[in-house]
C-alpha cells in the first residue's frame, strides 16, 4: 500500500471523529434530563395510558391519518373502550392547547421538527 | 484512477472553478425558491410543468443515446467505436445525473422524495422512471469504470462485464420509453396522446445525443488532441443522419394525423406552437418555426455525403440539429402539451429568470461530473496510447 | 492494485454486507407498532357505494347565484384567494380553485354545436374535481397520495404529497391546484374555518366531496349552501336523489369520451 502511514491514521482519525456522538454520550455528563412539560389542565387521561403515549405517539398520529384519510375510519376506540374523534387538530389539541409547552419542550430537546403547523391550525392559546 | 482528477493543466482547475461559482450562484437561486415556492418560476395552473421536466426528458434522451455507440460495437464488433465508447457512458452517467437533478428542483416538496420507494406504486410510470433511470446510472457507472481500468492495465475486461453491457443496451431503449410513457398514456392532452411518443423520443434522443457527443469530441481534439477516430466519425454521422431522418418523417407523422383528420384537439397544440392563438402569437412560435429551418438546414448538410464528411461543415450541422432538437423536445414538447389548456384556452408560458438560473446550475453540476469523468478517462488513453492513429 | 487485496477486498466487502443484513434481521422489530385501540366510522356517518353529484344548472340564473356555493365551499376548506400580480383583482394564474365557473364552451370542450340556446350558451357553470371511476391523477401518482376510496371519493393526503404535478398534467378536467406559494399568506388570520386545516406550499389539493363532512352525517358544503338545486347521493342506489334526477332529467357530463366516468352530473 501506498502511504500506508497516513492511510491508517487517516482512517483511525476519521473513525475517531465520527463516532463522537456515541462516545461523549456514553462517557457521561450527557444525562438525559427530561424537560419540563406542562400538562393540560383538567385532564386525567389521553387517549391512550401515557408510557403508550410517550413511546408511540408519533406511529399512532400516522394511523391516525391513514384510518381517518384513506379508510375514513374517523372513529379510534382506545384500549379503554373509549372513543375518540380522530383529528389531531380538534381532538388532541383541544386538551393539549399548549403546544409551546407540551410538544416543542421533548421535540426541541430531542432535536425533531415536526411541520404539523404548516397546515394544521395551532390552538389560540399557544400563539 | 480517481488520483487523476487532482493533476491537471491550469486550464482545467480554471474550467472547474467556473463550473463551481455557476453552480455556487444557482444554489442561492434554489434556495430562494425552496423559501418562496415554486411560484419565482413562470409555471402556473395550467400549465403545471416547464423547462424542469422538459429539461429531464430531453436529457433522458442524451442518457439513452450512448446506446448508439455500445450497440455497433459490441452486437456488430465494430472495433472503432471502441476508443470513443467511454465517452460516450460518462456522457450517459453525467446526464442521468442532471435528470435526477432536474427532478428534484420540479418538486414541490423535495425532502419527501424518499416516498416514491417508501410507498412504492407500480401502476405509475413515474416509479418505473426511476427505477429504470437509477439502474441504468449504476449500469454506466460499473461498465465504464471497468472497461476504462481494464483499458489501463492493457487488459480484456472481466468476462461478467459484457453481460451487463448487452443489459444496459436493452436498458437504454427503456429508460426513453418510459419517459415517453409519462406523456403518451394521459388522457386529454392531445399533443401528448400518440402511440408514438416512444419511437418519436427515441429518433429525437439517437440523434441529438450522439450530435452532443461529436461535438464535445470535436471541442477534446481541439483542447488535448484526443482523436476519436476519422472512421468512428464519419459512422456516427450516419447514424445521426438516418435517426434525424426518421425523427423529421415522425413528426410529419403527427402533423398528417392531427390535420387530415381535422379534429380539432389535435390540431390545436400544434397551430398554437407554429401559429399562435387567436392572432395571438405566443413567443415560442419563432422558436419552433427556428428549429423547423435548422432541422432541414441540419439534413441538407447531412445527408449528401459530400457535406457531411466535410469536417468543417459538420460542426454547424450538428449545432442546428442539436438546438432543432432541443426546441422541439425541450420546449414544445411541454407548451404544446399544456397550451390549450384543459378548458381548450391558452395560459401562456415562459420560464422566469430564477427557472432559467436554476436550470443552467443542474447543466453546470452536468458539465461538472461529466468534465472529471472525462478527465480521468483522457489521462488513461494518453496513458495507454489511446490517444489518437 | 495487485489480485490478492482485490480478492481480499471483495471478500472483505460482501462478508461486511451479509454481517450487517444478518444484524439487521436479528433486530427486535420495534419499529411501526400497531395501535392498541381499534378504528371504526362515525355512527352518524354518511355512506354509499358510490357518491355522486347532480348539478341543476337551470336553477342558477347567474353567476352570482352559484357565489353562496363558492364562499360555502372555499370557506369550509380554507381555500385562499389569490390575486393577480397585475392588480385587476382577478384571480392568480398560480391561485387555488376548488370550485369555480367557466363558460359553456371551456366546461364541455366535448359539445362544438355552433347554435346552442343563448341561455345555455351564456351560462356559467361549476367546475370541481369529478372524482371519476377512473380517475387518470390516481393512476398517475407515484407515492398514493391521491387515491380513490370506497365509496368513489377521489381524495388527497397533504402529507405524503410531493408536489411532482403529474396528476395536474394527468387530470383532463384542470380540477387540481398545485400550492405555488404558501397559502396562509393569502388567508386571514385566523382562518375562515379554525376546524380545518390549511395545505402547505408546495403540495397538490382538490375538492374532497367534503369527506370530512360525511364522515360526521353532513352534505357537502356547496350541496347544503344550494338550496337543493345541487344534488349528493349514491349513484348505486336506485332510490337515491341522484338517481331520481338523472332518470327524470337529460343529463351530461364533461369530457365522456376519455373514459374517466365523472361522478358530477350536469342538467342543462
Amino acid at each position: 500500500m501506498y502511504n500506508k502511514k497516513y492511510v491508517i491514521v487517516g482512517i483511525i482519525v476519521f473513525v475517531a471523529l465520527f463516532t463522537t456522538p456515541f462516545w461523549l454520550g456514553g462517557m457521561g455528563g450527557g444525562e438525559y434530563t427530561r424537560p419540563a412539560i406542562e400538562l393540560p389542565k383538567g385532564e386525567k387521561e389521553c387517549v391512550e395510558p401515557v408510557e403508550y403515549m410517550r413511546a408511540e405517539h408519533m406511529q399512532l398520529l400516522n394511523e391516525w391519518r391513514d384510518e381517518a384519510l384513506r379508510n375514513e375510519s374517523r372513529v379510534y376506540v382506545s384500549s379503554t373502550g373509549k372513543k375518540w374523534e380522530i383529528s389531531l387538530q380538534n381532538t388532541c389539541m383541544k386538551c393539549h392547547n399548549n403546544p409551546k409547552e407540551f410538544c416543542d419542550k421533548c421535540h426541541i430537546s430531542n432535536s425533531v421538527y415536526p411541520y404539523c403547523w404548516t397546515c394544521h391550525i395551532q390552538p389560540k392559546e399557544s400563539k | 484512477m480517481v488520483e487523476r482528477l487532482l493533476t491537471g493543466s491550469k486550464t482545467y482547475y480554471l474550467w472547474l472553478l467556473f463550473l463551481l461559482a455557476i453552480i455556487g450562484g444557482s444554489c442561492l437561486v434554489y434556495w430562494q425558491q425552496l423559501q418562496q415556492g415554486l411560484t419565482v418560476t413562470g409555471m402556473s395552473r395550467d400549465v403545471s410543468w416547464g423547462l424542469y421536466i422538459s429539461q429531464f426528458t430531453y436529457l433522458v434522451g442524451v442518457a439513452a443515446s450512448a446506446v448508439m455507440l455500445v450497440l455497433p460495437a459490441y452486437f456488430h464488433h465494430y472495433k472503432q467505436f471502441k476508443r470513443m465508447i467511454i465517452f460516450g457512458e460518462f456522457m450517459a452517467v453525467s446526464a442521468v445525473v442532471m435528470c435526477a437533478l432536474f427532478i428534484v428542483v420540479d418538486l414541490g416538496q423535495p425532502q419527501r422524495m424518499a416516498n416514491v420507494m417508501l410507498y412504492p406504486t407500480p401502476n405509475s410510470v413515474m416509479f418505473y422512471d426511476m427505477m429504470v433511470l437509477i439502474g441504468y446510472l449504476c449500469l454506466n457507472i460499473v461498465i465504464g469504470w471497468v472497461t476504462l481500468e481494464a483499458e489501463r492495465l492493457d487488459i480484456e475486461p472481466p468476462k461478467w462485464v459484457k453481460y451487463l453491457i448487452y443489459l444496459s443496451i436493452i436498458w437504454a431503449f427503456s429508460i426513453h420509453t418510459v419517459t415517453a410513457f409519462l406523456y403518451a398514456g394521459i388522457p386529454g392532452r392531445h399533443y401528448w396522446l400518440t402511440a408514438i411518443m416512444a419511437a418519436r423520443f427515441l429518433s429525437s434522443a439517437f440523434c441529438s445525443g450522439p450530435a452532443i457527443l461529436l461535438l464535445l469530441m470535436f471541442l477534446l481534439r481541439r483542447l488535448t488532441g484526443f482523436d476519436p477516430g476519422r472512421q468512428a466519425i464519419k459512422t456516427l454521422t450516419i447514424i445521426i443522419t438516418y435517426a434525424m431522418c426518421i425523427n423529421v418523417f415522425f413528426y410529419l407523422l403527427e402533423i398528417f394525423t392531427a390535420f387530415y383528420s381535422g379534429m380539432p384537439g389535435h390540431q390545436h397544440p400544434i397551430t398554437y406552437l407554429f401559429a399562435g392563438h387567436d392572432g395571438h402569437l405566443p413567443w415560442v412560435t419563432s422558436w419552433m418555426w427556428a428549429a423547423v429551418i435548422m432541422a432541414f438546414a441540419a439534413l441538407a448538410l447531412l445527408i449528401p455525403p459530400k457535406f457531411r464528411e466535410n469536417e468543417k461543415l459538420l460542426p454547424f450541422a450538428l449545432i442546428m440539429l442539436v438546438a432543432a432538437t432541443w426546441i422541439d423536445k425541450g420546449l414544445g414538447l411541454l407548451i404544446g402539451g399544456f397550451t390549450p389548456n384543459m378548458y381548450e384556452t391558452v395560459t401562456d408560458y415562459a420560464p422566469s429568470f430564477m427557472e432559467i438560473s436554476v436550470a443552467l446550475g443542474v447543466y453546470a453540476i452536468g458539465a461538472l461530473v461529466l468534465s472529471l469523468l472525462w478527465k480521468i478517462a483522457l489521462d488513461v488513453k494518453k496513458e495507454t496510447g489511446h490517444f489518437g492513429d | 492494485m495487485n489480485n490478492s487485496r482485490r480478492n481480499f477486498l471483495k471478500v472483505a466487502g460482501i462478508s461486511a454486507f451479509a454481517f450487517s443484513s444478518g444484524l439487521a434481521a436479528l433486530a427486535p422489530e420495534k419499529v411501526g407498532a400497531a395501535a392498541i385501540g381499534k378504528y371504526e366510522k362515525g355512527s352518524k356517518a354518511l355512506d354509499a357505494k358510490r357518491w355522486a353529484m347532480v348539478i341543476d344548472t337551470r336553477r342558477f340564473a347567474s353567476p352570482a347565484d352559484y357565489k353562496p356555493l363558492i364562499e360555502a365551499c372555499h370557506s369550509a376548506h380554507n381555500v385562499p384567494f389569490i390575486p393577480a400580480a397585475d392588480g385587476s383583482g382577478r384571480e392568480h394564474v398560480q391561485g387555488i380553485k376548488w370550485l369555480w365557473l367557466d363558460k359553456y364552451e371551456q366546461t364541455f370542450t366535448d359539445d362544438m354545436n355552433a347554435q346552442l340556446p343563448a341561455k345555455v350558451r351564456n351560462g356559467s357553470y361549476p367546475l370541481l374535481c369529478n372524482h371519476c371511476t377512473n380517475p387518470p391523477c390516481v393512476r398517475v401518482c407515484p407515492t398514493q397520495a391521491t387515491y380513490k376510496m370506497q365509496d368513489g371519493i377521489v381524495a388527497m393526503d397533504y402529507h405524503r404529497c410531493i408536489g411532482c404535478r403529474f396528476c395536474m398534467a394527468g387530470c383532463p378536467y384542470g380540477a387540481r391546484s398545485f400550492n405555488f406559494m404558501d397559502p396562509r399568506k393569502h388567508l386571514a388570520d385566523p382562518v375562515p374555518n379554525p376546524a380545518y386545516p390549511t395545505r402547505m406550499i408546495g403540495v397538490v389539493e382538490k375538492c374532497t366531496f367534503c369527506a370530512e363532512r360525511l364522515a360526521v352525517g353532513k352534505l357537502p358544503a356547496c350541496v347544503e349552501a344550494s338550496d337543493g338545486a345541487v344534488l349528493f347521493g349514491d349513484l348505486e342506489d336506485p332510490n337515491s336523489t341522484v338517481r331520481k334526477a338523472l332518470a327524470e332529467n337529460y343529463s351530461i357530463r364533461r369530457k365522456p369520451s376519455l373514459g374517466t366516468q365523472p361522478g358530477v352530473y350536469y342538467l342543462i
